[in-house]
């Protein structure tokens, strides 16, 4: 059983929810990613999504454009990306860790040298926010055979046969982003969430974690109960940014997994 | 180099899916799928609409003004002393550019799908100044994305967008120009895609886009070609056009593509030299990777992340390319070719003093190739260049180049 299948499995029948933080790898600083990994994990984190830094951040809001735009003055590559999850993965056999990102970075490495390495790196699945399904076959097969798997967005409006199209060749988890705008909006509504998940449902069993517009413990726990498992992304970027760089960087990955530590008690309560 | 290509159908193309050959496609979040859908099939049905295409003539004939004149160069063409050089005037369209037959024609699809807000991203100005023209005239709002640092350079058509009832957005992520701009433009789509239509400049970005952009912009290349029939009797032997995106190059390249004797020229911009690095020509030396939706030759680092490029003329200055030419140029059909800024400059002057028409920066670019060009042919060839834009708003540029303040 692949890592996300068992973290799934144990929290369906804990009856608890998949917490989903979102960093973007080497922001500020590649040697607070691993120590801030950890942190995560043990203020609560189910499973890890990590953002592969793009020139291009199409999809992001304004905190998560400028996570990217930091790690790559850092000068942090897809390489580097996979070297900080194989570290993460030297003390953590049993975190799933995703990477997130855009196409051009893994397709410039090719698909086939992409899963070898990320796989041989303890990497459990790939969320390309711009390769939509049809574009994706191939890179699917892929990274299936080297056991990865291949995470895919839904949308508010993704249209019924969309959903079962996606659902069809997704595999891990589905992504479904609360709602039409970029990383960290702030007009997140509950009501029509409701309504995606349960149309969502009717033709997958996959899990489904949901995200875009997650900042704190009230809207994640308003989330929780209808899918799987939520993502934070942006308001702990927002945290991460704020640590006192006077501080070590396991100190300042402990203050900023504290916003784990309260989406946690929310959700579970 | 791509093999030989035969009697290939190039109308087929791009193929159901939006691909020529492995370029092209759709590559954006999920939330715009959506909408990419509901523009094909918008424009599938209204291309074949008598009524939307008697609108879209009329529009072109008395709001563009076009037929544009294809126009003898013989005093440059005597000077030159090789083939004979006509130009295709496109800068004496309304608004000064190609950038309005593509606009005339997005606009009519959002006003027949009933969408009331246009955004549009634009480099130098032309396409968002082409885009608050159209928005203007159709009574619908319109917010031009535009890098701040563009803004800077062009102050000019800010304003000029301004007083046409545009709101010019600040982009100020990343290389804050026109990629940024680009970027900033789908994160508004994305977020406003239930009411918003996007006008694409150039002839890139997602399928449909690459080929709804072209097929507006072809109507350069179809009035070239019965205007050569009609002035010469003849097709001319070469097409010469600037490429930054490309939607002037694919819309004079389009309708000749199946006449082999014609050769193509398209050219990018070689900034300070295509071996220094710092250009704009991602066909001459970039790789095939994805950006703004499609897959393209771009220029990009070792690493797949998307680097800065250079050229004097804003208009080229972008790093990727519409997925059609990458694909012409693997397939052979077209010969990518580039031209340094100074080059280019040296011919926006010379066209200006031996013709008295001042071009473009951009469409300098294809004056200076079609002077090399044509040295290498005879008298009795011809050549057509695709004379995109007027220079007026470069020459602020040209100025600060020559050490001459304007105010």
């Amino acid at each position: 059983m692949s890592r996300l299948a068992a973290v799934f499995a144990k929290l369906e029948q804990d009856g608890r929810k998949a917490l989903v933080p979102y960093i973007v790898a080497g922001d500020p600083a590649p040697a607070l990613t691993v120590p801030l990994m950890h942190e995560l994990v043990s203020k609560g984190a189910d499973i890890l999504e990590i953002g592969v830094p793009f020139s291009d951040p199409m999809a992001e809001g304004p905190v998560i454009q400028l996570a990217h735009e930091r790690a790559l003055a850092n000068k942090v590559t897809l390489s580097m990306v996979l070297e900080l999850v194989a570290e993460f993965r030297a003390t953590d056999s049993t975190t799933p860790v995703v990477l997130m990102g855009y196409a051009n970075p893994v397709e410039h490495m090719g698909y086939q040298q992409f899963a070898d390495r990320a796989s041989a790196a303890g990497v459990d699945g790939l969320l390309t926010v711009d390769m939509p399904p049809e574009e994706a076959e191939q890179a699917t097969q892929i990274l299936r055979a080297a056991g990865i798997d291949n995470i895919f967005l839904l949308a508010p409006t993704t249209s019924d046969e969309r959903i079962q199209k996606i659902a069809s060749l997704a595999s891990g988890y589905l992504y479904c982003v609360s709602l039409n705008g970029v990383t960290g909006a702030g007009h997140l509504n509950v009501a029509a969430v409701t309504e995606k998940l349960a149309s969502i449902k009717r033709h997958t069993n996959l899990p489904i974690t949901v995200g875009f517009g997650i900042k704190d413990g009230a809207s994640a726990a308003a989330l929780a109960p209808l899918c799987e498992g939520v993502v934070v992304g942006s308001a702990l970027i927002e945290r991460i940014v704020a640590t006192d760089s006077a501080l070590n960087n396991t100190e300042r990955a402990a203050v900023a997994a504290e916003l784990i530590a309260e989406i946690r008690t929310a959700i579970d309560a | 180099m791509g093999s030989k290509l035969g009697k290939a159908n190039f109308s087929q193309f791009p193929d159901a899916t939006g691909h020529f050959g492995i370029y092209g496609g759709r590559f954006v979040s999920e939330t715009l799928i959506f909408a990419l859908d509901e523009l094909e099939a918008a424009y599938q049905r209204l291309r074949k609409d008598p009524d939307f295409q008697a609108e879209f003539d009329h529009d072109l004939a008395h709001y563009v003004g076009r037929p544009s004149p294809l126009y003898h160069a013989k005093r440059w063409s005597n000077e030159v002393g090789g083939a004979q050089i006509y130009l295709k005037r496109e800068d004496l369209n309304h608004t000064g550019a190609h950038k309005v037959n593509n606009t005339v024609g997005q606009a009519l699809l959002a006003k027949y799908m009933g969408k009331k807000h246009v955004i549009a991203e634009t480099g130098a100005g032309q396409h968002g100044v082409a885009s608050a023209t159209v928005a203007a005239r159709l009574g619908m709002t319109c917010q031009v994305f535009m890098g701040e640092d563009d803004i800077q350079r062009q102050a000019l058509n800010v304003y000029r967008m301004k007083l046409l009832g545009a709101e010019v957005v600040s982009v100020k992520s990343g290389s804050k120009t026109l990629k940024d701009a680009m970027n900033e433009a789908m994160r508004h789509w994305v977020t406003h895609v239930d009411d918003t239509f996007y006008i694409i400049g150039t002839a890139a970005g997602p399928h449909p886009y690459p080929m709804l952009v072209r097929d507006f912009q072809s109507v350069i290349g179809r009035e070239a070609r019965e205007q050569c029939l009609a002035q010469n009797g003849r097709l001319p032997d070469a097409l010469v056009a600037c490429v930054g995106g490309g939607s002037n190059a694919i819309g004079l390249f389009h309708p000749f593509l199946d006449d082999e004797s014609v050769a193509m020229y398209g050219v990018e911009a070689g900034g300070h030299g295509v071996e220094t690095g710092q250009h704009a020509a991602p066909l001459n030396d970039g790789s095939p990777g994805i950006l703004h939706g499609n897959r393209t030759y771009l220029m990009q680092d070792d690493g797949g992340q998307i680097i800065e490029t250079h050229s004097v003329s804003a208009g080229l200055d972008y790093p990727g390319v519409g997925p059609e030419h990458s694909w012409l140029k693997d397939m052979g059909r077209v010969n990518y070719v580039a031209i340094n800024d100074d080059e280019a400059l040296t011919a926006f002057r010379k066209l200006t003093l031996v013709e008295g028409i001042m071009p473009a920066l951009e469409s300098a670019h294809a004056v200076a190739y079609a002077e090399k060009l044509a040295k290498t042919m005879s008298p009795e060839q011809s050549i057509v260049v695709n004379l995109s834009g007027r220079g007026d708003k470069d020459i602020h540029t040209v100025a600060t180049i020559d050490g001459i303040g304007i105010e």
